[in-house]
């Protein structure tokens, strides 16, 4: 346990050392560190970014898809009341269709009741004058009471 | 141990005690440990190399997993400096760090080696008579890093504070500026820079050293019999496991002590 020249031999090795490690050790690996906790560090501030991004997203998406809904419901209020329209419309023209017909027929049954009472009156008018010629056959000249069937023919006519 | 006959107690201890010197100049001052300054040198150049090596080829991206080893330990130092040293610590203080904590760790480190195996190759292979492998159980190691250290914060105090600015502070603190108080204040800046050394280097070599001696002593017991290898067998195996943790310990205070010195140079009081 003598101090000597060891002691001067040795503060040189370390001075050395301590030279080599603060010039060619530290700042290299310090860099490589500092850029690695940068990148680190990018790449958590992108990671919570997309986050946020993806979050806006999914805000907008449920946006469009609440409108969509919106759209659609609208358009089946829009397409039922396009629909009962349409029937309405149907039943409308099925009535006025109908109403024609009936109007139709009842012009018809007129015309028919008509021409059956004409006929039916010619017949009897006939028969008035053929019972009224057969009872004045017997009593009356059929000559002399000519005129007075017409008269009558003319009247039931 | 080697061959000698006259082996006792005294002489085992001596030889494992007795550096490998040669001598540089006349005087008692002027001899050279070789074994101290080789273990040193080699172990510095090797653990500082492998850093190196790591570093030339670090990347940013993806570390290897030596990378990512040195990258553990350089930022450990950056976190204990930074909570210490408030300055630009990149340019000095904490490089100087992370060198003093790998290489006295390394030194202590090599307290695990079985010293009287290590005698045998140095001795048979080698054919070195003395060599010890522990350098910083060598007074001398520890002072040159204490004295570097030491030189550092005067250099520091210095530059931060001036020439002016740093006797004012020896003559002026702690005790106040009247200059009744100048005395006392000098002469207790003078009792702490001179037991700042002191006690940075020999509580270090105070620890490895003792370690050495306690190994010895247990090789000294397994030299005497069979009970003797046992019990010093499991007490050896025992010291060794608690020593990783003085070897780890006394690196790390050593290294925080350095640091602690150098930011004091750096602030006003």
């Amino acid at each position: 346990m003598n101090i000597n020249f060891t002691l001067i031999s040795q503060a040189i090795a370390f001075s050395l050392f301590i030279l080599f490690t603060a010039r060619f050790v530290w700042p290299y690996l310090l860099r490589a560190i500092e850029e690695r906790q940068q990148k680190i560090a990018d790449g958590l501030a992108a990671g919570e970014r997309g986050k946020k991004e993806l979050e806006l997203a999914s805000q907008r998406s449920s946006e469009v898809l609440k409108e969509a809904k919106q759209r659609a419901s609208e358009i089946v209020i829009q397409a039922e009341k396009r629909a009962s329209d349409i029937i309405e419309e149907a039943k409308q023209n099925a009535r006025i269709e109908g109403e024609k017909i009936i109007a139709g027929a009842k012009a018809e049954i007129q015309h028919e009741t008509f021409s059956a009472r004409e006929s039916l009156r010619q017949q009897v008018a006939g028969l008035a004058v053929q019972g009224a010629s057969k009872i004045l056959r017997r009593e009356v000249n059929a000559k002399v009471h000519a005129d007075l069937l017409a008269s009558i023919e003319a009247e039931l006519k | 141990m080697s061959s000698e006959a006259e082996l006792n107690p005294t002489t085992y201890i001596q030889h494992h005690l007795t550096n490998h010197t040669i001598s540089v100049g006349d005087g008692a001052f002027w001899v050279l440990h070789t074994d101290t300054l080789f273990m040193s040198v080699l172990l510095g150049v090797v653990s500082l190399g492998l850093i190196w090596m790591v570093v030339r080829k670090a990347t940013s991206g993806v570390p290897s997993k030596t990378q990512a080893f040195v990258e553990l330990l350089i930022e450990f130092i950056d976190d204990q400096v930074k909570t210490t040293f408030h300055g630009n610590r990149h340019a000095f203080v904490a490089p100087a760090a992370l060198t003093i904590f790998v290489w006295v760790l390394l030194l202590n480190a090599m307290d695990f080696l079985p010293i009287d195996i290590m005698a045998w190759i140095y001795e048979h292979i080698f054919g070195l008579h003395n060599w010890r492998s522990v350098p910083t159980a060598d007074v001398n190691t520890t002072f040159a890093l204490a004295l570097s250290i030491w030189i550092l914060t005067i250099y520091f105090a210095i530059k931060v504070k001036g020439f002016g600015g740093w006797v004012t502070e020896l003559v002026c603190t702690p005790f106040g500026k009247n200059p009744l108080l100048w005395p006392f204040n000098l002469l207790l800046n003078v009792i702490e820079y001179i037991s700042k050394p002191l006690s940075h280097s020999l509580r270090l070599f105070g620890n490895m050293y003792a370690g050495e001696i306690i190994f010895m002593l247990l090789g000294m017991w397994a030299a005497t019999g069979v009970t003797g290898t046992f019990f010093g067998a499991i007490l050896g195996a025992g010291w060794a496991i608690f020593h990783i943790l003085i070897v780890v310990l006394q690196a790390f205070i050593f290294m925080m002590l350095a640091v602690v010195y150098l930011s004091m140079a750096h602030e006003s009081h």
